[in-house]
């Protein structure tokens, strides 16, 4: 996907004399759809075997995940409202990854989006509504930027490995929230579930008109737009892929590789955090420990099967906002344990980094092969 | 002296007998790991092959009534586990790091999928030796309570940093781990070296999480495992990929795991959820002070992908 050239000129290559270049303009970009298509296709057919060993049956088992995540108005708008936080969470592994960083700590950065922006929330209590859900906003997105940010920096300045900082920071994010939430934070109204006091219904986020899904799916998909814009069209971005692509060459080139690392980061953070903020601001109404509900592992996979393009994230969250959103309906309608959505999400993780070295072994997909053959 | 009154020596007493208790697990999986890295591969996916290793044991022990049974198929299941990830490594354009992430999302959503009709029912424990049968005190006896699997840690971990220098095999290892075609060279396929390697790796972990399930916390549970595995990834780095370094830093981190329950032990409630992160903010410190921009760690594996 790295040597894609703008997709801005490609109708007019569809012109009936242009018939060898529109092939080779098509085989250029099918490898890049169709792998991921195939590897997901063989991913659920695997799961469908495993769904026959243990004694179900797998056409059910669609048929209800259909139902559950897709098949009617309601619960395409439960899937909508779950891909909210997917979108955002698979932003903070898609952008690091272009500097051929595998951050998997989003988590993290959720969670403490969430309590910043909740704490925010609370203790401006009585100020204009926009200004609140601002500064929540600032705080979330600030508290998830420094967070991962901080992963960045000590990736360059002392080389840790990131992928393991990043979890670290997870856990001693979720050690934090804990802390907070069930300390200094905490609403004494709150029994069962220790959480911070409770925004006020003003500051709440609302929904889309004529939806029943919150702000945060435009703000997630406002936030992948401007991602790809940032990768694709600005040098930044470009950048960003030559240091992922070797940190020496870009260094000889005179690129500020650190601030670049910690930059990308710390956006990505920010995203995540953004996150956090949305499920305080327009679900949970306050920070517990329901922000670590796993939206940011989910998002994980998310970035992996849409090969960190921010704007191939958009359907794959949707898509898996809605096999997360059937997980209930499966466990009543099907007698089988909550954790098969997860199996499933694992299974079709492995297929699709497993799929990584097809590309480029199909001649169908080499342009060249179509240019020779006009 | 009232022997059950020992105030705040109760404390170093308790992070001692906790480190023993807590340790075991990272032992486990870190020699494993150890194994495996010095092949030149890293397998993430330990944190799935513990959880999956956990509720295996306890399955299979509370079916035969049976732990050393429950402890078999453990490691079997983990070298299932690791051998998968060998394999798949080997094809071209397959990342190790990401694998090991897929894995370990995916061990842990099987262990909780064929993991649900074993949350109630209470299986054997592994059996431990008393070595505090000397002492009155409850809390020294208490923490000179030794599980066996302690013990055979800690002569594997003398075992491998034996083997690695004095055996075949070991040679082996740290040859394909040192450079691929330097093993081509010499007849062997590296590839199918580290196959075994990450296999082994794999039953290890597993093992460690028998006794995660069957003695210490001693029940299966999905919050069973909070990041072992993965900090056990860490702390071999840290120990220099030298077993007998994995076995006294798992001790560290087994510590600072019992941290938090002796403090609450002797009524300090205070920060107790900050105390619980001890054993993660110590992995992070030490990362941040063995790791240098300037220089390669030393005794680290050439094709190590995360050194290079």
């Amino acid at each position: 996907m790295a040597d894609t050239v703008g997709t801005a000129g490609a109708p007019a290559l569809f012109g009936a004399r242009n018939y060898p270049a529109a092939l080779e303009w098509a085989a250029r970009r099918a490898e890049a759809f169709v792998i991921p298509l195939a590897a997901l296709i063989v991913g659920m057919a695997l799961f469908s075997v495993f769904i026959a060993l243990v004694g179900k049956s797998p056409v059910q088992l669609y048929e209800t995940m259909w139902r559950g995540g897709f098949g009617s108005w309601f619960s395409i708008q439960n899937s909508l409202s779950r891909a909210a936080p997917l979108l955002l969470a698979a932003l903070c592994v898609a952008l690091p990854a272009r500097l051929g960083l595998v951050v998997i700590g989003g988590e993290g950065a959720i969670v403490l989006g969430g309590v910043a922006a909740a704490a925010i929330g609370v203790a401006v209590n009585g100020a204009p509504a926009f200004l609140v859900i601002l500064l929540m906003g600032v705080a979330g997105v600030v508290a998830g930027g420094i967070w991962v940010g901080a992963v960045g920096a000590l990736r360059h300045y002392r080389a840790v490995n990131e992928t393991i900082s990043s979890l670290l920071m997870a856990y001693i994010a979720i050690a934090l929230m804990n802390h907070l939430v069930e300390g200094p934070l905490r609403d004494p109204a709150s029994l069962n579930k220790p959480s911070t006091e409770p925004l006020a219904d003003a500051y709440r986020i609302g929904n889309i008109p004529g939806m029943d899904v919150h702000w945060g799916l435009i703000l997630g998909i406002v936030a992948c737009v401007l991602s790809w814009l940032l990768i694709e069209k600005t040098r930044w971005g470009f950048a960003a892929r030559i240091a992922g692509g070797n940190v020496r060459a870009a260094q000889v080139q005179g690129l500020a590789v650190g601030p670049l690392i910690v930059g990308f980061t710390g956006l990505a953070g920010g995203f995540a955090g953004l996150a956090g903020m949305l499920e305080v601001g327009a679900v949970q109404g306050s920070a517990n420990a329901s922000l670590a509900a796993g939206y940011g592992y989910t998002g994980i996979l998310v970035a992996f099967l849409a090969r960190h393009n921010p704007l191939a994230i958009i359907p794959v969250a949707f898509l898996l906002g809605g096999i997360g959103a059937s997980g209930g309906l499966i466990q009543r309608r099907m007698d089988l344990p909550d954790a098969t959505v997860l199996v499933l999400q694992g299974m079709l993780f492995v297929v699709i980094l497993f799929s990584e070295t097809f590309y480029g072994r199909f001649k169908v997909f080499n342009p060249d092969l179509w240019k020779r053959g006009s | 002296m009232d022997a059950t009154e020992i105030g705040l020596w109760g404390v170093p007493l308790a992070i001692l007998g906790g480190a023993i208790r807590v340790s075991t697990p990272f032992i486990f999986v870190s020699l494993g790991e150890a194994i495996t890295e010095r092949s030149g591969r890293i397998n993430l996916g330990l944190e799935g092959t513990l959880v999956f290793g956990a509720m295996t044991a306890y399955a299979v022990a509370v079916m035969t009534g049976s732990p050393w049974l429950g402890l078999l198929a453990a490691a079997g299941a983990g070298l299932c586990f690791g051998l998968f990830h060998g394999w798949i490594c080997k094809f071209r354009g397959v990342n190790d790091i990401a694998i090991g992430i897929a894995l370990m999302l995916f061990g842990s959503g099987l262990a909780f999928f064929f993991g649900k009709p074993f949350i109630q029912p209470s299986a054997p424990d592994l059996p431990a030796i008393a070595f505090g049968g000397w002492s009155d005190i409850p809390q020294v006896q208490a923490a000179l309570s030794v599980n066996i699997l302690f013990l055979i840690g800690a002569a594997l971990a003398v075992f491998l940093w034996w083997a690695f220098r004095n055996t075949r095999a070991g040679l082996i290892v740290r040859v394909v781990g040192d450079s691929s075609d330097a093993a081509r060279a010499m007849g062997l396929n590296p590839n199918t070296v580290r196959l075994l390697a990450t296999g082994v790796g794999g039953a290890l972990a597993g093992i460690g999480g028998a006794y995660l399930s069957l003695y210490y916390p001693g029940s299966w549970t999905e919050r069973i495992s909070s990041g072992q595995g993965l900090m056990a990834v860490a702390l071999v780095i840290f120990a220099r990929w030298n077993p007998l370094g994995c076995f006294a830093a798992a001790l560290l981190f087994g510590g600072a795991g019992a941290l938090g329950p002796a403090l609450q032990s002797v009524g300090v409630t205070q920060g107790y959820y900050l105390f619980y992160a001890a054993p993660y903010i110590l992995t992070l410190i030490i990362m941040i002070a063995t790791s240098s921009p300037s220089r390669s760690l030393a005794g680290a594996p050439r094709e190590l992908s995360i050194t290079k």
